[in-house]
Order: structure tokens, then sequence, then C-alpha cells
């Protein structure tokens, strides 16, 4: 008999499926404030705990605590509180007007409004995001008009696009917001070569990349931590945790890893895990990272953890493949109310202001929609003309480009 | 004037292009301080600097995938895909990323990079060394497709490339670095310095992107060639005493129909001729073409000679090559059809 016994495949699997208890307690969460805040010019292999340990600021009170702490006045806590009670109001719009047949498609950010909010506080104009479909709160955060989103959304006549990008493909040059693909970690490597550009120039402006969890398991990925660790480029390579791929557990595109942002340190890349429900502590990261890459010590990759709330899109049901009641038992709480009752305690914001605020917000929200649905929707009203099918693929049109124009009838 | 190889103008391309504008920048595989494994960017780093012209880990998609973000930023990215071989790493970010940037951002972002790679065979470089991938370009809206067949042209096209404000695939058929290669395989190497069009500009011109360029006027039957293979139909039409008319298109994407109609409309006669694959080949969009704009003129079926539909052999190059026995052949065919 052979010492070996035949050989078996492992395919790993989420805690739960549909039917039984939520359960996270494989999650370990640090108390709030118990990370310590190295210098930004730290050796890389000194802070490798932080890859598998959760930055957060907020605890169980509502209280900001420990050397992450203390970033942030008032003022900028309620502006972040009302970009993500504006990103909350817009995806509940949208996703509504996506019901009613509005659009044919659109992905909400239920749950994760604090990562790209908060993100972009820690950006300076100039900058440029490289982003998923799952970051809009990049631009609602640096007041990109709502009614030129919602054009997007509805391909009507004074969409950005001209019709011609899915919906929630925004771009935007001006905002620092990269035109979006839809096929998935092509820009983490965009990123890094924006960055490099900048560096190449002696510029001061930083860039930024976004993926998911499961995108993390393509190719472009990888390349994109080569080139920002050969090059040290003024990166931040930031990977959403969301914990779900569509129906597919983070579990499968992180293997035997402990965690995402460990992927960084065989790149000599320092990576920092945070809590992305805590506005607080993604802003210090964020900050953190921004800076190492200002001052020319290269790319900071970033975990964010926290948790998809609703379906990946409009298009798909998470019930098939999660217990309906996962989202409830999270451990990282809700962005929005965790930063609310943070200001509540800080003496900066009542039950009562917030309650109006959201009425006004939900009002602000419906008339933009209002104004954008006197442009068109995606079935009714003023559409992107059939001229615009053949416009743009290169900056000058062709001769055979030309040919099938007219024969289309323009 | 200068006499120049291939990869000489190649190289002067680059060199005159970084000299007039600092945001072109040459990168990739082998590039910067060795100069390439054909040597086509030897001295630009010297001359400029390694942060304008460097090293690339071996990354077809990161290499690209960065080009697309410096070009985001304003640069004009200049890159060596060490062979075409091995551009398909890079596929996704050269046809969902690069081509399309323009179109779906309504103009917002651009995407001016060049890509240069090797293309071809005999070299005996095999099947991954050898191919001529420019069908899975021209396939792709938004790219433009170049494959030059001598220096003058390579440098003129290069520059163009370099300026235009679109991604370009840029294929240098590396068996024509060093001389007109006709196919003939056992005799001598000819060198670029015998050939009219190895004298090159030392200084800044251009050559517009998008048109074809009749390399010998002929009456019998049109022949549709580039790269390699307008010096193999050249020789098969001397050695065939057939009176060819043989056109070098240059630019595949776009392409100069009108050169093509003018000609076949002329002759009633045409052989398409290419050394990738026969299906799905470019060759069956010219075909086609030739079908749609020129059917009432033909005086015989469009014939074409490309590689087989198999991989690149090694050993066997010589009769994988399509050379000009096989071109005389097909002109002998359709003059006799």
């Amino acid at each position: 008999m052979d010492e070996f016994s035949r050989l078996s495949l492992h395919v790993p699997e989420p805690a739960v499926r549909p039917g039984g208890q939520p359960d996270f307690s494989n999650v370990k969460i640090p108390k709030a404030g118990s990370v310590p805040r190295p210098e930004v010019d730290v050796a890389p292999e000194e802070i490798r705990d932080l890859a598998f340990s959760i930055i957060r600021v907020l605890n169980r009170d509502g209280e900001a605590v420990g050397p992450w702490a203390g970033l942030l006045s008032d003022a900028e806590l309620l502006s972040g509180l009302r970009h993500m009670m504006m990103l909350r109001a817009f995806d509940a719009r949208m996703l509504m007007a996506q019901r009613q047949g509005k659009t044919s498609f659109y992905m909400q950010h239920l749950g994760e409004e604090a990562v790209s909010c908060a993100f972009r506080r820690a950006l300076r104009k100039g900058d440029m995001n490289f982003p998923t479909y799952r970051q809009a709160g990049l631009l609602i955060a640096d007041d990109y008009p709502m009614v030129e989103m919602m054009n997007q959304i509805f391909s009507n006549e004074s969409d950005p696009c001209h019709g011609r990008q899915l919906p929630v493909m925004y771009t935007s040059k001006e905002h620092g917001f990269f035109t979006i693909s839809g096929n998935l970690a092509t820009q983490y490597v965009q990123a890094v070569g924006w960055a490099m550009a900048s560096a190449i120039k002696n510029d001061t402006r930083i860039a930024a990349g976004w993926i998911g969890d499961g995108s993390t398991a393509e190719s472009d990925f990888h390349s994109a931590l080569v080139f920002a660790s050969t090059y040290r480029a003024p990166v931040i390579l930031n990977i959403v945790n969301n914990q779900w791929a569509i129906s597919t557990f983070q579990g499968i595109a992180r293997g035997g890893s402990g965690t995402f942002a460990a992927r960084g340190l065989g790149f000599g890349i320092p990576a920092l895990r945070v809590d992305g429900n805590d506005y607080l502590a993604v802003y210090a990261v964020a900050r953190w990272a921004a800076e190492r890459a200002r001052r020319n010590l290269g790319p900071t990759l970033i975990e964010y953890v926290t948790y998809r709330v609703g379906a990946h899109s409009t298009s798909d049901d998470p019930s098939a493949y999660r217990p309906k009641t996962e989202s409830e038992a999270w451990p990282l709480g809700d962005p929005v109310l965790r930063l609310k009752k943070h200001l509540i305690v800080r003496g900066a914001w009542s039950e009562e202001r917030h309650a109006q605020a959201e009425a006004e917000i939900m009002d602000e929200v419906i008339q933009a929609q209002k104004q954008a649905e006197s442009h068109g929707t995606l079935h009714a009203g003023g559409k992107p003309s059939v001229r615009d099918i053949f416009e743009g693929v290169y900056a000058e049109m062709p001769p055979h480009i030309r040919r099938q124009r007219q024969k289309a009838g323009y | 004037m200068a006499r120049m190889t291939m990869i000489e103008a190649v190289r002067s391309a680059m060199d005159v292009s970084m000299a007039r504008d600092e945001n072109v920048v040459v990168f990739g595989e082998d590039v910067g301080y060795f100069g390439g494994v054909f040597r086509c960017t030897q001295g630009l780093q010297a001359k400029y600097g390694k942060t304008r012209c460097f090293d690339a880990p071996i990354s077809e998609s990161g290499i690209v995938g960065t080009a697309i973000g410096m070009a985001a930023y304003g640069l004009k990215p200049c890159v060596e895909i060490q062979f075409a071989d091995y551009m398909y790493p890079a596929y996704d970010q050269i046809t969902q990323e690069a081509a399309r940037i323009r179109y779906r951002s309504n103009g917002d972002f651009t995407c001016p990079i060049v890509l240069r790679m090797p293309t071809g065979g005999g070299i005996f470089g095999g099947q991954t060394h050898s191919q001529s991938p420019e069908a899975l370009f021209t396939h792709v809206c938004g790219l433009k497709v170049i494959v030059p067949s001598n220096p003058y042209d390579a440098k003129g096209l290069l520059i163009s490339a370099i300026e235009d404000p679109d991604p370009v695939m840029f294929l240098e058929p590396k068996r024509l670095y060093n001389g007109p290669f006709d196919g003939h395989h056992e005799r001598p190497v000819t060198a670029w310095s015998k050939h009219e069009l190895g004298d090159v500009p030392e200084g800044h011109y251009t050559i517009p992107i998008g048109k074809a360029e009749i390399r010998r006027k002929g009456s019998a039957v049109t022949v549709v060639a580039y790269g390699t293979m307008v010096h193999v139909a050249l020789a098969a039409a001397e050695e065939t005493g057939i009176d060819a008319e043989v056109i070098d298109l240059r630019s595949l994407l776009p392409l100069d129909l009108d050169t093509i109609v003018q000609s076949v409309t002329k002759t009633g006669r045409c052989v398409v001729v290419h050394e990738a694959t026969l299906t799905s080949g470019f060759g069956a969009e010219l075909v086609s073409l030739v079908q749609e704009h020129c059917f009432y003129h033909l005086e015989a079926p469009v014939v074409r000679v490309t590689g087989w539909d198999t991989p690149y052999p090694h050993a066997q190059e010589w009769d994988y090559f399509p050379g000009p026995a096989r071109v005389g052949r097909a002109l002998t065919e359709v003059m006799e059809a």
C-alpha cells in the first residue's frame, strides 16, 4: 500500500447558506482604538500585523477613540453624514426608478456608503480615482451634480455618455473619476499607470485604484501590485471587501491567505485593514495612505471590511445564496447610523435634526430626479441620437464608419 | 537622408518623437538599459533618462494597463510588446479598455497609446515568436492597425502613430528588420542599404495613417498585401512575368479602400496575401470588400494566399510561410480562370 492516499479537491464554502443562522464569528473584530497608528514612512515589514487586524475609531458607545481619531471637525463630520445620507437616498430612488422601467439596471451601495464618501475627503482636487461601479460616493462627496448622474442612469438626451454606456458607469475627469468600464480589475493597473505618469512629470497629484474582493483574483490586480511596488507609484490601492462577489463568498477569491490586505505584503507594499463601516476610520486610513503617496513614499494597500447589504445589482437575488437576515448580523453595523450616533454623542446632532435632514435630502433627490426625467428616461422622452452610436469611436470618423452611419439613415 | 534598417528607422521615430514631445515615454520588457531584444530602443534611455525609457516587469497586461493610465493622465506612451505573440495577456486591456475609453466616456478621457510589436515569421521562431495577430486587432472598433513594409514607411508611420489621438497597434514584421525579405530564404540576405526605401530622413516627417501605396504598377491583376508579403508579391510578379499591380496597404484600419477598388476595377482580378492564418483572417475582410465594391468588374474569383490554418511550425517554417512560389501559382491561377 502506498503511503499516500488518493487526492481530494478543496472547495471553500461560506459559513452559512440560506435557511441557516447567520454567523460572523470568523470575523475577528478588534476593539476600537486598539490598533496603533504608525508614522507614514514606516518600513512595510514593521507593520505586517496591520494587514490582519481592523483599524477602528468609533466604539459601541459612538465615541471616537485611539490613535486614528481626532482628525475631523464637527462641520466635516456633518457634511460626511450628509454625503452618505444623500447616496442612500439617491440609491433608493434609482432602485425604484429601475423597478418602474425608467432604466435597465442599477447598482446600489447600501451598507458601503462610508467607504467612498470618506475616502473622497482624503483626496485633493486633481487627484484621480479609477473606480468600480460601487463608488458613486466619490462623486456625491465631491458635489458632482446628481442630475448628471441620473441623466447617465436614464440614458436620456442629456446623458454625458450619450447613451453608450451602462447605467452607473459614470465618467468625470473634472471630478477625478475615471470612466468606469464594467469589466473587472482593468482599472486597478491603470491607476498605477496614472500615478507613475504623475511621478514621471514630477507632479504633486496622486491616484487611487478601486477593486472588489472577488476581482482581486484577476491577474490585473497582481500586475497592479507589481508595477506599484517596482516603481513606488504614488497610488492608493483600495480593496472593498463587502463579503460577496455576486453569489460567491469572499473565500473563493481569498483562498488560503488570511486577508485580502495580506496580498500586499509579498510585494513590500504597506497593507492596512480598516473598518469600512466607520467613516472616521476610513478617512483616517485614507489620509495616511494619501500622505505616504504625496511624500513619494509609494503605494499603500487598504482593505475595507464591509458588507454588501443589498443585491449585487438589480439583476441579482441574494436570498438564493445567503441567509436573508445575514446583513442584520453583520458585526460592524451601519455606517450612517454609526456616524449619526457619534455626532449625537459629540453634541453636534440630534434625532430630530437627523429626521429633518433625511426628509430634506430625499426632497433634494426627488427634485433632481424630476429635472433629470424632464430630459427623458430609457424608454420615454428625450433620447440620445442614433448618430451617437457612430461618433467618438475615433477622434476623427474614418470612412468605413461614416458609410455605416449613412446606411443606418443618419 | 541616412541609410537605415527598419530597426534604426523605428528607433529614429521614437528618438525624434521623444525629442519633440516630453510627454512621449517608452517602456517594455528589456527596453530600457539593454535597448530591446531587437535593439529598437537602444540608446533611448541614455539619451532621455530612465523615467522616459525604462524596463518593465514581464506582464503585458501591466504594461498596457499602465500605459492606458499614463495616457489618461496626458502622456503619450509608446510601449513595446516583445513579440506580438505575447500580447494575449493584454488583450482585455487593448480591446475593452484602450479601444473604448474615448467612446464610453464621450471623449472625457482618451487613450493615445502606441503598442509596437514584432510580428510574423521567417526567423525560426516557432509558434510563440512568429504569429501575425493583426486580424484580432482589426476586428476591434476603436483601434488603428499599421503594418509597415520598409524603413521609410516605418518611421513616418510610427511618428504618425505616436502623434495620433487614438490607440494604434503597430506591427513590425521582424523578418523585414534587416532587409527587404522576399521569401527566398535560401538566398543571401539583402540589406536595406541597397534598397531605395532604406533611405530615411533623419528628422521629423509623417506618413498619413489610412493611405496605401502602390509598390508596382500593373494591369493584369491586383495583389493586396502588407508587411513582408509586399516583397514576396513583388518577387512573385517578377518571377511569373505577370503584370501585377502590388498594393502595400501599410494601414489595415482604417483601410484605404479607394486604392484597392480603383486597382481591382482596372485589373478585374485580385489576389490577397497575408502570412496570418486563413480562416477569419484579414484577407476575408479584404475579399469581402472587393466582392462588394468590384463584383461587376471581376474576371475571376478572388484568391487568398495565407499561412495554413495551423500553429506556426518550427522545422517546417518554409512550407508554412506563403513564399513567392505559392503567390506565383495564385497569380497564374487567377490569370487562367
